[in-house]
C-alpha cells in the first residue's frame, strides 16, 4: 500500500499510545488462546462416554442398623422385589458408582508375584445382571453365569475366579492386541488368578480426573454389607415416577434399615463435572470481557488520536483525499498496531502454554487455535476502529481553514 | 489545594465521562476478577489454627511396598497403619497425641416413630479435642482412661444435639448407635476448620463430623470405620487380620511444644522404625516425616490447581485493564495540553500540575476500586453458586480482602497514571499557546 510508509512514520512519532494498544492485544491474545484451549480440553473430558445408560438409571443406599438382620436374605429379597416392579428393566447391587468420585481400585498383573508390575483399575462388584442393568456393550466373550457369583464377606481377601474387563484395561494389560485378553488369566492381590471371560466396550471408573478413567473391571461378587448400594434401570422416561415408588417399597418392607441418598446418574454426572463446568463459565466470561475491554481501549485511543489530528485530516480532505481514504488510513494504522501486538501475543501464548504444561501437566496447544486467535483479534481490532474511523471520515475539509 | 484539585478532577471526569467510564469499568473489572480469585486462593490456603499450627505435627512413616513405593518414592504414605498408630500411641512420647479415623454410624431414636439418623463420625483419642482446640457448649472431652477402658462414650455436634435433644444440655444422656448404648459426655459448638486440616483424605473442605467416639471402639467393632483405606499387601480375612495388615487408614498427629521436643520425637520415630525393620517391616529407606499444619497443607496441595491457574490468569487480566487505563489516561491528559500550557504560563509549577493529575488518577482508581469490590462480591457469589458445596466456605470477603482490593485499585491506578501525568507535565507552554 502506498501510504504504509507514511502511516508507520506517523506512528513512530507517537509510539506510546500505539505500544499500549499493541501490548493489550498481545496479552489479550495470550489469555484468550490459552483459556479457549483449557475450555476445549475440559469439554473434551466431559464429552467422554461413560459407557452406561445415564438417562434411565438411578441408585440408592441401603443402610442396615438392626442387629438381627440377615444381609444375604435381605439382599435377595430386595433385588427380587425391585426387578419385579413394573417399569423396572433390571437392578443390581454395586459397590461403587461411575463418575461419583468414590470407589475401589486394585492392581491387576499378567504374571503372578509380588515384584511384578500391575495396571490399576476400578473394581465394580456386581452380579450377572450388571450388563443388562448398566446397558453395557459386550464386545467379546460372555457374561457371568448365576453360578459364578460369590458372596463377599466384610474384610474378605479372596477374589472370585472370573472377571470382565473394559477394552481400555485389556489394551493396558495386553498392549499388542486387546482381543487376546479374552480367556487369559490375570492376577489380583499379586497372586490370585482370575480368568478374563468378557471384554466390555466402555465403562468409566468413579474418578473422572484419573488418567486411567476408562479402565474398569467387573467382579462377580454380592456383598454382605451393612451399607450397600442398589443400581436400578427403568424403562425410558419412567425413572422419575419410579424413584419414590421404589424408595417407599424398600423403606416399608423392613424397619431395620434406612433407604437414603436416592440419586440419578444424571445428577452424578452434573456433580462430577461441576467444577469443570464452573471453571469453563468463568474462563468464558474472562475471555469475553477481556476482548471487550481491549476493543474499548482501541476505540478510546483512536478517538483521541483522531481528535488530535482533526486539522490534519481536514487539510488532507481539502487537498483531495476521499472519505474512504481517510477511513482507510486509520484502519491500516490499526492493522499495523494489531500486527505488532499479535506477534508479541504469539510469543506470549506459547510461553504461557509452556508454563501451564510444566506446572499443571496440561497438553501443549495446537497451531489452529493460535491461528484462530490471530484472525479473531484482527477482526476485533478492525471492528473497534470502524466507528472512530468513520467519524474521522466525516470531518469536513473546511476544518483546515479554522484556527482552533 | 486538595479540595480544589478534587473539584478539578470532578469537572474533568464529568467532561470526559465516556473515557472516564471506560477507565472505571476497566479497573473495576480487573480488580473484581483479581479479587475473586485472590479471595478463593486466600481462603483455600488459610491457616485453620493460627494459635498452634507450629506445634501440631502430622506423622508419616514409610511402611510401603519396596517394589512399588508410595507416590513413586516422593513421599511416605499419607496415613499410617493400625500397628504403627497403636505402637506410637502406647509409647506416649509426645506432649499430646491424636489417633483418628473416619467412621460411620446410624443413631437410633428413642422414640420408635422417629426415623433413625445416619451421621459421619470420627473415632479418635481423647487428646483430639484439646489438640485441635475443639470448642464445647456442654460437657467436654472424654478422659484418657475412657480410651484405654474402651468406654462407650460420645461427643456430638451442635447439629446432632439439636436434632436429637432440641438443643438442650444432653450430657449424661444415652444414645443407641449400631445396637450399643453410648453415653454423651460433651456437645461441640459450631466447629468447621477450613481447610479441614486434621483429615484431608476425603476432601479438604468437607464438613466436620457429627459424632466422635473413642478410637479403641473400632477394634471392638462397636463403630463402623469408613474413609480412605490403601493396602499394598493382601490383608487376610476378618477384622483382626485387617488390624494386623499393612493397610494405611489412620491419621496420627502429635503436639510438640518446641524444636527440642520435635527433634526428640523424630529421633524416637527413627528408633521405632529401625526396631520394626528388625521384624521384617519397613523395607524402604528410613523416611519419617513430621509436618506442621501449614507444611502438611502445602504437601497435600490443598489449593487446587484450577484456583492457582485462575489467579494467574486474573492477574494478567488486571494488567490488560491497567494498560488500557494508562492508554486512556494518556489520551485524556494529552488532550488537555492547551489547558496545561495555559496554566503553566500563568505560573503553575510542574509539581502542582503533577499533584493535580495524580489526584484525578486516584479518583478514577477509587471509583474503579469500589466498582471492583461490588464485582468481586458478585463474582464470589457466582463462584459459590456454580461450584456448590466445594466452595461454600471459601467465598466471603473479609476486612483484609476489602482493604487489599482498595489498595490494589488505588496503587495500580496511581502507577498507571504516572506516565501520562509525567507526559502531561512536560507540555511546552510556548507551543501550546502559539497554536491557540
Amino acid at each position: 500500500m502506498l501510504e504504509s510508509g507514511l502511516i508507520i512514520r506517523a506512528l513512530m512519532r507517537n509510539k506510546m499510545g500505539a505500544l499500549l494498544i499493541a501490548l493489550q492485544i498481545a496479552l489479550t491474545m495470550t489469555i484468550m488462546v490459552n483459556a479457549i484451549f483449557m475450555i476445549q480440553d475440559r469439554q473434551g473430558q466431559m464429552a467422554r462416554d461413560s459407557g452406561l445408560n445415564e438417562q434411565d438409571t438411578f441408585y440408592l443406599t441401603n443402610t442396615i442398623f438392626a442387629q438381627d438382620y440377615n444381609p444375604q436374605v435381605g439382599l435377595k429379597t430386595d433385588l427380587n422385589a425391585i426387578r419385579k416392579t413394573p417399569g423396572v428393566v433390571d437392578a443390581i447391587q454395586i459397590n461403587a458408582i461411575p463418575l461419583s468420585g468414590g470407589g475401589w481400585s486394585s492392581g491387576l498383573q499378567t504374571e503372578a508375584g509380588e515384584d511384578k508390575d500391575g495396571v490399576n483399575t476400578a473394581i465394580y462388584m456386581v452380579d450377572d445382571h450388571a450388563i443388562n442393568t448398566l446397558e453395557l456393550e459386550l464386545l467379546a466373550g460372555e457374561n457371568f453365569a448365576p453360578s459364578d457369583i460369590d458372596w463377599r464377606l466384610p474384610s474378605q481377601s479372596a477374589w472370585p475366579a472370573k472377571v470382565m474387563i473394559t477394552r481400555a484395561l485389556a489394551t493396558s494389560l495386553f498392549p499388542d492386541n486387546w482381543q487376546s485378553a479374552l480367556g487369559k488369566t490375570v492376577y489380583i492381590s499379586n497372586n490370585q488368578p482370575m480368568q478374563v471371560i468378557g471384554i466390555i466396550k466402555n465403562l468409566q471408573a468413579p474418578w473422572n480426573g484419573w488418567s486411567g478413567v476408562e479402565r474398569s473391571a467387573l467382579v462377580p461378587f454380592q456383598m454382605e454389607t451393612r451399607s450397600g448400594r442398589y443400581f436400578i434401570r427403568t424403562e425410558p422416561g419412567r425413572r422419575d415416577e419410579l424413584m419414590p415408588l421404589i424408595e417407599n417399597m424398600l423403606a416399608k418392607s423392613d424397619k431395620g434399615r434406612i433407604i437414603r441418598r436416592l440419586t440419578t446418574m444424571e445428577e452424578t454426572r452434573e456433580q462430577s463435572y461441576r467444577q469443570h463446568n464452573a471453571t469453563n463459565k468463568i474462563l468464558m466470561a474472562v475471555v469475553s470481557t477481556l476482548t471487550l475491554i481491549t476493543a474499548f481501549g482501541i476505540v478510546g485511543l483512536a478517538i483521541f488520536s483522531i481528535n488530535r489530528r482533526t486539522k490534519q485530516i481536514g487539510t488532507r480532505r481539502a487537498l483531495g483525499a476521499t472519505r474512504w481514504q481517510v477511513m482507510r488510513y486509520f484502519m491500516v494504522e490499526n492493522f499495523f498496531i494489531s500486527a505488532v501486538g499479535i506477534i508479541i501475543g504469539c510469543i506470549g501464548t506459547v510461553s504461557l502454554n509452556y508454563w501451564l504444561v510444566n506446572k499443571f501437566n496440561m497438553t501443549p496447544l495446537g497451531f489452529e487455535l493460535i491461528l484462530l486467535g490471530v484472525i479473531t483479534l484482527v477482526i476485533v481490532g478492525q471492528l473497534a476502529v470502524l466507528y472512530p474511523a468513520s467519524k474521522a471520515a466525516l470531518i469536513s475539509p473546511a476544518t483546515a481553514t479554522r484556527t482552533v | 489545594m486538595f479540595s480544589y484539585y478534587l473539584r478539578l478532577a470532578a469537572i474533568s471526569i464529568r467532561r470526559h465521562w465516556g473515557l472516564s467510564l471506560i477507565m472505571i469499568t476497566a479497573i473495576g473489572l480487573g480488580i473484581g476478577t483479581a479479587m475473586t480469585t485472590v479471595t478463593v486462593n486466600y481462603m483455600m490456603s488459610a491457616n485453620p489454627i493460627p494459635q498452634k499450627s507450629e506445634q501440631l505435627f502430622y506423622v508419616q512413616l514409610d511402611s510401603w511396598d519396596i517394589n512399588d513405593p508410595w507416590d513413586e518414592g516422593q513421599n511416605p504414605p499419607d496415613q499410617v497403619t493400625y500397628t504403627d498408630a497403636s505402637n506410637l500411641f502406647k509409647a506416649g512420647k509426645a506432649f499430646r497425641h491424636s489417633i483418628s479415623a473416619q467412621a460411620f454410624a446410624v443413631i437410633e431414636p428413642r422414640d420408635p416413630d422417629q426415623l433413625p439418623i445416619t451421621v459421619n463420625a470420627r473415632a479418635n483419642s481423647a487428646d483430639f479435642f484439646a489438640m485441635f482446640n475443639v470448642p464445647f457448649i456442654y460437657g467436654g472431652a472424654w478422659s484418657a482412661q475412657a480410651d484405654i477402658n474402651k468406654e462407650l462414650v460420645a461427643v456430638i455436634s451442635k447439629e446432632t444435639n439439636n436434632s436429637l435433644f432440641g438443643g438442650n444440655n444432653s450430657v449424661g444422656e444415652l444414645i443407641r448407635i449400631d445396637g450399643s448404648l453410648f453415653k454423651i459426655v460433651g456437645v461441640i459448638d459450631s466447629w468447621q476448620p477450613a481447610p479441614k486440616y486434621y483429615d484431608l483424605t476425603s476432601g479438604a473442605f468437607n464438613d466436620s463430623e457429627e459424632l466422635f467416639v473413642p478410637f479403641s471402639l473400632i477394634a471392638e467393632e462397636k463403630i463402623t470405620r469408613s474413609g480412605n483405606t490403601s493396602c499394598w499387601k493382601p490383608s487376610g480375612d476378618g477384622m483382626a487380620a485387617f488390624l494386623r495388615s499393612e493397610c494405611v487408614w489412620i491419621q496420627f498427629w502429635v503436639e510438640l511444644r518446641d524444636e527440642q521436643e520435635k527433634q526428640d520425637y523424630l529421633t524416637f520415630l527413627n528408633g521405632y522404625v529401625e526396631q520394626q525393620k528388625q521384624l521384617g517391616r519397613f523395607q524402604r529407606p528410613l523416611d519419617n516425616r513430621l509436618s506442621n499444619v501449614m507444611q502438611w497443607l502445602e504437601n497435600q496441595e490443598v489449593v487446587a490447581d484450577d484456583a492457582k491457574m485462575m489467579m494467574a490468569m486474573s492477574f494478567m487480566f488486571l494488567i490488560v485493564c491497567l494498560l488500557n487505563t494508562v492508554g486512556l489516561l494518556l489520551a485524556k491528559f494529552l488532550g488537555k495540553a492547551p489547558e496545561i500550557g495555559l496554566r503553566q504560563a500563568l505560573g503553575a509549577s510542574k509539581a502542582t500540575l503533577f499533584y493535580q493529575y495524580l489526584v484525578e488518577s486516584a479518583c478514577i482508581g477509587l471509583g474503579g476500586g469500589l466498582l471492583g469490590l461490588v464485582l468481586a462480591w458478585l463474582g464470589l457469589q457466582s463462584v459459590a453458586a456454580m461450584y456448590g458445596d466445594y466452595m461454600k466456605d471459601l467465598t466471603s470477603l473479609d476486612g483484609t480482602m476489602v482493604l487489599l482490593a482498595m489498595l490494589l485499585a488505588l496503587g495500580s491506578t496511581l502507577i498507571a497514571g504516572l506516565y501520562p501525568t509525567w507526559r502531561a507535565c512536560h507540555v511546552q507552554p510556548s507551543q501550546q499557546l502559539k497554536s491557540q
